[in-house]
C-alpha cells in the first residue's frame, strides 16, 4: 500500500522536461513553429522581392488577351482569346496525351510482357534488350532522338511517304483520312446502340441464371456476335454509308482535309508510349510470374482450357499484384508528358511557360500549373485505388 | 519417402543445337513465325544501322567535341584537377573491392569498363589521344588499387573516413574554392558528363538526410509532424520534376533575401534535392515498415528513448535494407538530370544540343543522340545490375 502511494507521488513529480505528454505537445508546437517561421521568412522575402520587381500575386491576368498562337489545339482557339482559354487548351492537350498514352502503353506493355514470357528464345531476348535500352536511357534523350533525328528527317510535304489507305507521312506529321458522318449516321448509331444494349442485358441475364444454378446458354458471346452482325447489316441497309472517309489531299503548300497528327504530337505520344510500355511490360510480367505454378496446374487438372486458365485463374490473381505498380507507371506517364515542351507540343507546362514569359507573372502561373498537375495525379491515383479495392481478395 | 542408396541424380539433359533450336525457336507454328519475323527485323536493323554507323555516320562530330561532352566549358588548364579527383575516386574504389566485396566489385568493374569504352572511342580520334591515354591509365589504376588492396585489405573504418573525405576534396578540386593557389572555376563553366554526375551525386547525397527525416516524420506518432511530412511528400510526388526545376529557376531567387545570389546550377541542385527527398523518404519508409515491432519493444525494454531507438536500433537496419531501392533512385535521378536542359543548363544532353547548333555539326542529330544514349546506357545498366546483385546479397524480399 505504501509502495503504491510512493509510486503515485513519484509519477506526480515527473519534471515537465521528462513528461511524455508535455514532450509530445512541445515537439509538435516546435515543429509547426519552425515550419511556419521558415514559410513566413520565405514569404516575406517573396513579397518584398516581388514588389521590388513589380510582380503580382493575382490571377487577374487570366482574363487578358493571350496573344500567342497554339499550333495543336483540340478546340477552336485563336491568339485573341484569353489566357484562361489558352490554359484550358494546354490542360486538354495534357489530358489527351495522358489518356491516349495510358491506353496505348498498356496495350503495348501487355504485348511486351507476353513476348517476354514466351518460350521463344529469340523473341524473349529481343524484347529483353528493348526493355533494358528503354529503362536505362533518359526519356528526354529518347524524345530528342525521335523528334530531331527521326521524325524531322522524314521527307518534306511534296515527297510524302504514302502508306496504304490514303495515309501520308512527312516531316510535318501523319495525315489520315477523317471519318465524316452522313445523314444516315444517327439512325445507324441508334441501331448499333440498341443491339449492344440487348447483348449486354442478355449477358447479365444469363450470368444471373447461371449463378442461380440454371443451365443457360453462353449468351455473352452469341449476343456480341449478333450485335456486330446487326451493325454490319445496318451499314448497308440505310442505302448510303453512315460514315464516309475524307482523304487528305495535297494542295500547293500542305495537305488539306482529313485528320492530322502533327510531328510534335506524334513524337511525345510515341515517345511516352514506347518508354512506358517497357516499364509496364516488366510490371505485368512480374505479376503473372508471381502467380504460383500450382494454380495453373490445378486449373489444368480441372480441365480448363489454356485460354480459360489465363482468363479465370491467372489474370485475376496477377491483377492484384499488378495494379499498384501499374498506378505509379500511369502517374509517371502523365507527369512525363510535361516533357512535351522538348518537342514543341503545347501541353499544360509549355503553355504555362509561355504564359509566365508573356505576363511576367511567374508566381501565379507556377501555382496554377503545379496545382493542376497535382489535381490530375490525385485524380488518377484515386481512380486506380478505387479499382484496386474492387479487385482485391476479400479476406476475413 | 525412401531414397535408395544407389539412386542416381536427375539426368542433366544435353541438347544438340538442332534440338535446342526446335524447343526454343520452332516449338509451334506461331513460335516459328515469330522467330522468322524477329530474324528478319533484326537482319534489317543490323544492315541499316550497321551500314549507317560504318559508312555514313559523322562520328568526327562526337570525337572533335569530346572535351565538351566530358567536362563542358571547364577551363583546359584546370582539367588536371578533375583528373586528380577521378584518380582518387578510382583508387579508393579499387581499394574498397577486397573490403566490401560483391557489389562494389560490380560497380568498380563497370566503372573501369566505362572508362575503357570511352578510351577506345576517343583513341579513334586523331586529335586527342591524350584523354584516351588518361582514361586508360585511370582504369589501370583501378585494377592496380584492387590488386594492392587484395594483398593487404584496408581497415573498414579508414576506408569509410576516406570516402567521407572525398566529398570536401571533390568540392575543393571542382570549384577551386578554399585553396588560394587554385583559380576558382565558376559553376557556369561546368558542363557535360561532369555536370550530369555532379547534379545526380549532389542530389542524392543532400536529399538523403532530408528524406530520412521526412520518412521518420511520416511514421511519427505526433499528428502535426506526420501531417507536415505527408503533405510535403505527396505534394512533391504529385508534380513533374520539370515544374519543380522551373519553379526553382524562377522562384528560388525571389524566395531568398535579395543579397543572396545563387546561380543556375545551384538552383537546379536545389530543385533536384527537394524533389528526390520525397522519393528517398518513401523508400526509407518502406525500410522502416519492414522493421519488426519487437525491435522497438526491445529497445524500449533496455531503456532507450525514441531518439536513441531510431539512431541505434531502427535506422541501421532500415537503411541497409533500402540500399538497392536507393541505387534504383540514383539511376532514375541520373537519367532525370537531363531535364535541366529545359531550364538551359549544359549537362550531357544540353551540351549535345549546343554542339548540334555549331555550323560544322549541323544535322548530326543521330550521331550526337546515339552517343549520349550509349553513355547513359552503360552507366545506368551497370548500376542496375549492381543493384540487382546487391538486392540478392542482402536478401531483400526473401527474408
Amino acid at each position: 500500500m505504501t509502495a503504491g502511494a510512493t509510486v503515485g507521488r513519484r509519477q506526480a513529480r515527473v519534471p515537465p522536461w521528462r513528461d511524455v505528454r508535455v514532450l509530445r505537445v512541445g515537439g509538435q508546437v516546435l515543429a509547426v513553429a519552425a515550419v511556419a517561421a521558415a514559410l513566413a521568412w520565405l514569404g516575406g522575402n517573396l513579397t518584398s522581392a516581388m514588389s521590388e520587381r513589380g510582380l503580382g500575386f493575382g490571377f487577374g491576368f487570366l482574363d487578358a488577351r493571350a496573344g500567342f498562337a497554339i499550333p495543336d489545339s483540340p478546340v477552336p482557339y485563336e491568339p485573341n482569346d484569353t489566357y484562361l482559354q489558352a490554359y484550358l487548351v494546354g490542360l486538354l492537350n495534357t489530358l489527351f496525351v495522358g489518356i491516349l498514352g495510358i491506353v496505348l502503353a498498356t496495350v503495348l506493355g501487355v504485348l511486351v510482357a507476353i513476348a517476354r514470357l514466351s518460350g521463344n528464345w529469340l523473341l524473349n531476348r529481343t524484347t529483353g534488350a528493348y526493355i533494358e535500352v528503354m529503362r536505362n536511357t533518359p526519356l528526354l534523350v529518347q524524345l530528342f532522338f525521335l523528334y530531331f533525328a527521326v521524325l524531322l528527317q522524314l521527307p518534306p510535304v511534296r515527297q510524302s511517304i504514302q502508306l496504304p489507305g490514303s495515309v501520308y507521312l512527312n516531316q510535318r506529321g501523319l495525315f489520315l483520312p477523317a471519318p465524316e458522318p452522313s445523314g444516315s449516321f444517327a439512325p445507324w448509331l441508334g441501331l448499333v446502340a440498341a443491339a449492344l444494349a440487348v447483348a449486354v442485358a442478355g449477358r447479365f441475364w444469363s450470368a444471373r441464371r447461371a449463378e442461380a444454378g440454371h443451365a443457360s446458354p453462353r449468351f455473352g458471346r452469341i449476343g456480341l456476335a449478333v450485335a456486330v452482325a446487326v451493325a454490319l447489316l445496318g451499314w448497308f441497309v440505310f442505302g448510303s454509308a453512315p460514315l464516309t472517309f475524307e482523304a487528305p489531299e495535297l494542295r500547293r503548300f500542305n495537305f488539306v482535309g482529313g485528320m492530322t497528327m502533327s510531328t510534335s504530337f506524334t513524337a511525345i505520344l510515341v515517345g511516352l508510349v514506347i518508354y512506358t510500355a517497357a516499364f509496364i511490360g516488366e510490371v505485368v510480367r512480374g505479376g503473372i510470374q508471381a502467380v504460383r505454378r500450382g494454380q495453373v496446374e490445378a486449373a489444368q487438372a480441372l480441365g480448363l482450357s489454356e485460354g480459360d486458365t489465363l482468363r479465370l485463374v491467372v489474370f485475376p490473381q496477377a491483377m492484384r499484384i499488378i495494379v499498384p505498380p501499374l498506378t505509379s507507371q500511369y502517374l509517371n506517364l502523365v507527369k512525363n508528358s510535361s516533357l512535351a515542351i522538348a518537342v514543341g507540343y503545347p501541353d499544360l507546362f509549355k503553355v504555362g511557360v509561355t504564359m509566365s514569359n508573356q505576363t511576367g507573372q511567374p508566381v501565379p502561373v507556377v501555382v496554377l500549373v503545379m496545382g493542376t498537375y497535382l489535381a490530375i495525379s490525385l485524380l488518377t491515383s484515386l481512380l486506380m485505388n478505387a479499382y484496386n479495392r474492387r479487385i482485391q481478395v476479400l479476406e476475413r | 519417402m525412401t531414397v535408395e542408396p544407389g539412386s542416381l541424380p536427375p539426368p542433366t539433359i544435353t541438347l544438340t543445337p538442332a534440338e535446342w533450336a526446335r524447343r526454343n525457336l520452332f516449338s509451334s507454328v506461331i513460335s516459328s513465325a515469330a522467330t522468322g519475323l524477329v530474324i528478319g527485323l533484326l537482319a534489317w536493323a543490323v544492315i541499316t544501322v550497321g551500314g549507317w554507323a560504318v559508312r555514313e555516320a559523322r562520328w568526327d562530330v562526337v570525337l572533335n567535341n569530346q572535351r565538351l561532352f566530358l567536362i563542358g566549358q571547364y577551363p583546359g588548364n584546370e582539367a588536371w584537377r578533375l583528373w586528380l579527383n577521378l584518380a582518387v575516386l578510382s583508387a579508393l574504389a579499387g581499394l574498397s573491392v577486397p573490403v566490401y566485396g560483391g557489389t562494389i566489385r560490380t560497380l568498380t568493374v563497370s566503372l573501369s569498363a566505362l572508362q575503357l569504352i570511352l578510351a577506345v572511342l576517343l583513341a579513334l580520334s586523331p586529335l586527342r589521344g591524350l584523354i584516351a591515354l588518361g582514361l586508360l591509365a585511370n582504369a589501370a589504376g583501378i585494377w592496380g588499387a584492387y590488386a594492392l588492396g587484395g594483398l593487404r585489405p584496408m581497415p573498414r573504418r579508414w576506408l569509410t573516413i576516406a570516402w567521407l573525405l572525398t566529398i570536401p576534396l571533390t568540392f575543393v578540386l571542382v570549384t577551386g574554392i578554399g585553396v588560394g593557389q587554385l583559380p576558382d572555376v565558376r559553376s557556369n563553366a561546368w558542363g557535360g558528363l561532369l555536370l550530369t554526375m555532379l547534379l545526380a551525386v549532389v542530389g542524392i547525397v543532400l536529399s538523403f538526410p532530408l528524406g530520412v527525416l521526412l520518412a521518420l516524420g511520416r511514421r511519427s506518432s505526433l499528428p502535426a509532424v506526420r501531417l507536415l511530412s505527408t503533405v510535403y511528400i505527396e505534394l512533391i510526388r504529385g508534380v513533374p520534376l520539370v515544374t519543380i526545376l522551373f519553379m526553382a529557376d524562377i522562384m528560388l531567387p525571389l524566395l531568398l533575401p535579395g543579397e543572396v545570389r545563387i546561380d543556375r546550377v545551384l538552383r537546379a541542385m536545389g530543385g533536384i534535392t527537394l524533389f528526390s527527398a520525397a522519393y528517398v523518404a518513401e523508400n526509407v519508409r518502406g525500410g522502416l515498415q519492414a522493421i519488426p515491432l519487437g525491435q522497438y519493444e526491445a529497445a524500449q525494454a533496455i531503456g532507450l528513448n525514441p531518439v536513441q531507438t531510431n539512431i541505434f536500433v531502427v535506422l541501421p537496419q532500415a537503411l541497409r535494407s533500402v540500399i538497392p531501392a536507393n541505387v534504383g533512385l540514383f539511376i532514375s535521378l541520373l537519367k532525370d538530370t537531363t531535364l535541366v536542359t529545359i531550364v538551359g543548363l549544359l549537362e550531357l544532353l544540353g551540351i549535345g544540343r549546343a554542339i548540334l547548333a555549331q555550323p560544322q555539326s549541323l544535322g548530326a542529330h543521330l550521331e550526337v543522340y546515339v552517343f549520349i544514349a550509349a553513355l547513359f546506357f552503360v552507366l545506368c545498366y551497370a548500376m542496375s545490375q549492381a543493384s540487382y546483385r546487391l538486392e540478392r546479397a542482402l536478401g531483400v524480399g526473401t527474408r
